[in-house]
Parts: structure tokens; C-alpha cells; sequence
């Protein structure tokens, strides 16, 4: 059993991401890696949603009526987002400007729905809220290396704070502006993929 | 001419896909050919062009700050914007159900063609993005909310067809092996955007 949750708990980071492997979550999220700040709040405004409405659908589980299960998980999630958001509101206020309308986008993301309807629906609280977790962070962690990328090489800096030493800019570098552009997300995304499935070849299509 | 202006700035400046990623997983997931593309993309301006009105007005007259004032002094203070996202997504899926037992009953050719994405399109984000921006750009009336829902609908149509259409030519392309599939649809989807933002800053 002790094993069987680790597994639970660490094949969603790297082997089942769901990012680069199920496809899952897309939607909302890149728009927020400019920055590594708003990517972490992000990053972990999914964790604590997917966990906790994972937990909830996996206690009512046994009373959910099969045919009304997709409303009733919305309204679980939902509420869920609305408790993140007010929080962000009230003790963040200017990154949930930041992020704008991209913390009420994860009701529908899909990893929330798709780990509920996948796992929670057939399995016990705790491991659901395990699963919930871990799902979250293998997606806060592409995330968080996304927004790495952009803003080092879009703005020079981490967290806000420059790193890129001034004597470099005096000696011609720049900035690359193109990483500020929201396409360029997709693109690094991309490589993502791209260097998973070169170490995993049995992820390749075709 | 405001209206034109606004339609234009919502298919292209403003478009779903390449400036806000809204709908990326439907996006990804059905653009393997132009026909099913075609199919989804229609349906998303419809349920779009339906729920953004609906949720306009119920943002104007419910959730608003103040915007129960029509009951009376004494509830002109209530602010329900919490409640937003609850009911949003509320009228969206009920919404999209309805519109799948209506366009069952009297349009089976259309349901057959539409059918399976229907039920896909309560959660794509595009559609709930469309009403939470609806609510924080604070549309003027009625009208302009009609038109962004239409504008930002085609956008998306534009951008899945054009993209299946990609894909469709991709298949014939040499791609390194961990490459093919998800990986360069997301680089091509990226030069899309980067292509896309040509457009910007036009002012009509």
C-alpha cells in the first residue's frame, strides 16, 4: 500500500505529467509565465484546487447520481476556485490583478476534471487527494520551468529581481523581447516536449 | 463603427487562441483534420453567441456591484461578483445541455455533425474566458457584448481551421521522432501566434 502511494504520488512529475503527456490544462495557463512570480502562485492555486476538489468529489463519491455527476463536479470545483481566488483577493491583491481572469479559467481546466472523472471517482479520499497534488504539481512544474526561461532571457531578471549583471548589458547583450511574446510560451513548451520524449522514447508517436 | 471596430480587435488583436491560449485542449486535441475542425469551431461561436448575452445581463443585474439596485434602495449595496464564477459556469453547462436537446429534437443533421462536441464545449475555456473577460472589460451594453462573443467566436474557428489545415499538410513533413505529434503542434501553434500579432495595435 506504501508503495502503491508513492507511485500515486510521483508518477504525475515526470512519467504521466499532465502536460506533456496527457495533453491536459493547456488553456489557461501559459498567458502567466512571463513572470516566475505569477507562474508560482499559479502553479500552486492548481495544486491546492485540483487536491482539495479531488478530495471532496472522492468523499461524496458514493452519493454523486451518475447523471448529474459533471454539474456536481463543476460546483465542487467551482467552489473551490472561488475560496483561491478570494484569498488571492485578500492577500495578494496585485498578483490576482496580474493574473486576472486566469484563476477563474481553472475551473475548467482540464486536469481538475480529468483527474476527478479519471481517479477520484473510483478511489478512496486519501489517495484522491494524493492524486490531486501530484497532478498539480507535475503541471506547476512546467509551469514554473516555462516562466524560468521567459523571464531570464525575456527580461533579464528572476522573481523580479535582475540577475543578468549590468556589466553584460554594457558589453552589447540584450534582452530577448520575443520571450515576452505569449506565442513563445507554446515554443518552449515545445522544446519541452521535445527533450522529454527524446529520454522517454516510449512516448513517440508513431 | 465601434462595433466594427470592436469585431475586428476580437478576431484577430484579441484572438482566443494566440493572445489568451483560451480552449487550448479542445484546440490540440481536434485539429487533426479540417472537417471536425470545422465542426467544433462552429459549435464554440454558438454556444459563445448564446451563454455571453445570457451572462451579461446576469452580471448587469445580479452580480454586479450595485446591481441589484432595481430591487430597491436597500440592496443597492450587495455585491454578489463573488458569486461569478458559480453561476457562470452554471449557465454555460445548462446552457449547452439545452442547446443539445433543442438542435437534437429539430436539426438532427446539424446534431450529427455538431454532436459529440457539444457536451465537450461546457468545459473549454474559450467559453467561460469569453464571459469572465466580458466581466472585467465591463462591455457598455448589450450589443457589444454581442459582438465580442461573435468576434472572439469566429477568431477561434479561424484559428482551429487554420491550424487543422496545417497539420493535415504536416503529415506528409519529415519530423524528428520525439518531435512528431504534440511537440511541433505546439511550435507551430507558436509561429501561428507570432504570425498573429502582425495585427496588433490596429485601430479602425
Amino acid at each position: 500500500m506504501k508503495d502503491n502511494l508513492k507511485e500515486v504520488l510521483l508518477k504525475p512529475i515526470f512519467k504521466g505529467n499532465p502536460i506533456t503527456v496527457l495533453v491536459l490544462g493547456i488553456c489557461s495557463s501559459l498567458a502567466v509565465t512571463v513572470q516566475l512570480k505569477g507562474a508560482l502562485v499559479m502553479a500552486l492555486s492548481v495544486i491546492i484546487v485540483t487536491g482539495l476538489s479531488s478530495l471532496v468529489v472522492s468523499m461524496l463519491r458514493n452519493s454523486i447520481p451518475n447523471r448529474i455527476r459533471i454539474i456536481v463536479q463543476l460546483v465542487v470545483v467551482a467552489l473551490m476556485v472561488i475560496l483561491v481566488d478570494q484569498v488571492l483577493k485578500a492577500y495578494a491583491y496585485s498578483i490576482s490583478k496580474t493574473l486576472s481572469v486566469y484563476i477563474g479559467l481553472i475551473i475548467t481546466n482540464c486536469i481538475v476534471m480529468g483527474r476527478i472523472e479519471a481517479y477520484a471517482l473510483g478511489n478512496k479520499p486519501i489517495p484522491s487527494l494524493l492524486d490531486g497534488l501530484a497532478n498539480g504539481a507535475g503541471y506547476g512544474i512546467i509551469l514554473v520551468v516555462v516562466a524560468f526561461f521567459r523571464e531570464l532571457l525575456g527580461s533579464g531578471s528572476l522573481f523580479g529581481y535582475q540577475v543578468i549583471p549590468q556589466s553584460f548589458y554594457e558589453a552589447g547583450y540584450m534582452n530577448n523581447g520575443l520571450m515576452i511574446l505569449p506565442p513563445m510560451a507554446l515554443v518552449l513548451l515545445g522544446c519541452i516536449v521535445w527533450i522529454q520524449r527524446s529520454i522517454q522514447k516510449d512516448l513517440q508517436e508513431k | 463603427m465601434e462595433y466594427i471596430s470592436l469585431f475586428v480587435k476580437s478576431i484577430f488583436v484579441d484572438n482566443m487562441i494566440f493572445a489568451y491560449f483560451l480552449g487550448m485542449c479542445s484546440y490540440l486535441a481536434v485539429s487533426k483534420n479540417v472537417k471536425t475542425a470545422t465542426g467544433l469551431g462552429v459549435a464554440v461561436i454558438f454556444v459563445l453567441l448564446v451563454t455571453l448575452p445570457i451572462n451579461y445581463m446576469l452580471n448587469e443585474y445580479l452580480l454586479k456591484p450595485g446591481a441589484l439596485g432595481w430591487l430597491g434602495e436597500k440592496y443597492a449595496s450587495v455585491d454578489l461578483s463573488f458569486l461569478s464564477f458559480i453561476v457562470f459556469i452554471a449557465v454555460i453547462a445548462a446552457i449547452v445541455q439545452i442547446v443539445e436537446m433543442v438542435v437534437e429534437k429539430f436539426a438532427p443533421a446539424l446534431y450529427s455533425s455538431l454532436g459529440i462536441f457539444l457536451p465537450l464545449i461546457a468545459v473549454n475555456c474559450a467559453i467561460l474566458g469569453g464571459s469572465l473577460f466580458m466581466q472585467e472589460r465591463d462591455y457598455a451594453n448589450l450589443g457589444e457584448a454581442t459582438v465580442f462573443a461573435l468576434g472572439s467566436g469566429i477568431g477561434w474557428f479561424l484559428a482551429i481551421v487554420a491550424l487543422a489545415a496545417i497539420r493535415e499538410k504536416m503529415e506528409y513533413s519529415k519530423v524528428p521522432a520525439p518531435l512528431r505529434g504534440l511537440g511541433i503542434t505546439f511550435i507551430t501553434v507558436g509561429l501561428m501566434g507570432i504570425a498573429f500579432m502582425t495585427f496588433m495595435g490596429i485601430q479602425l
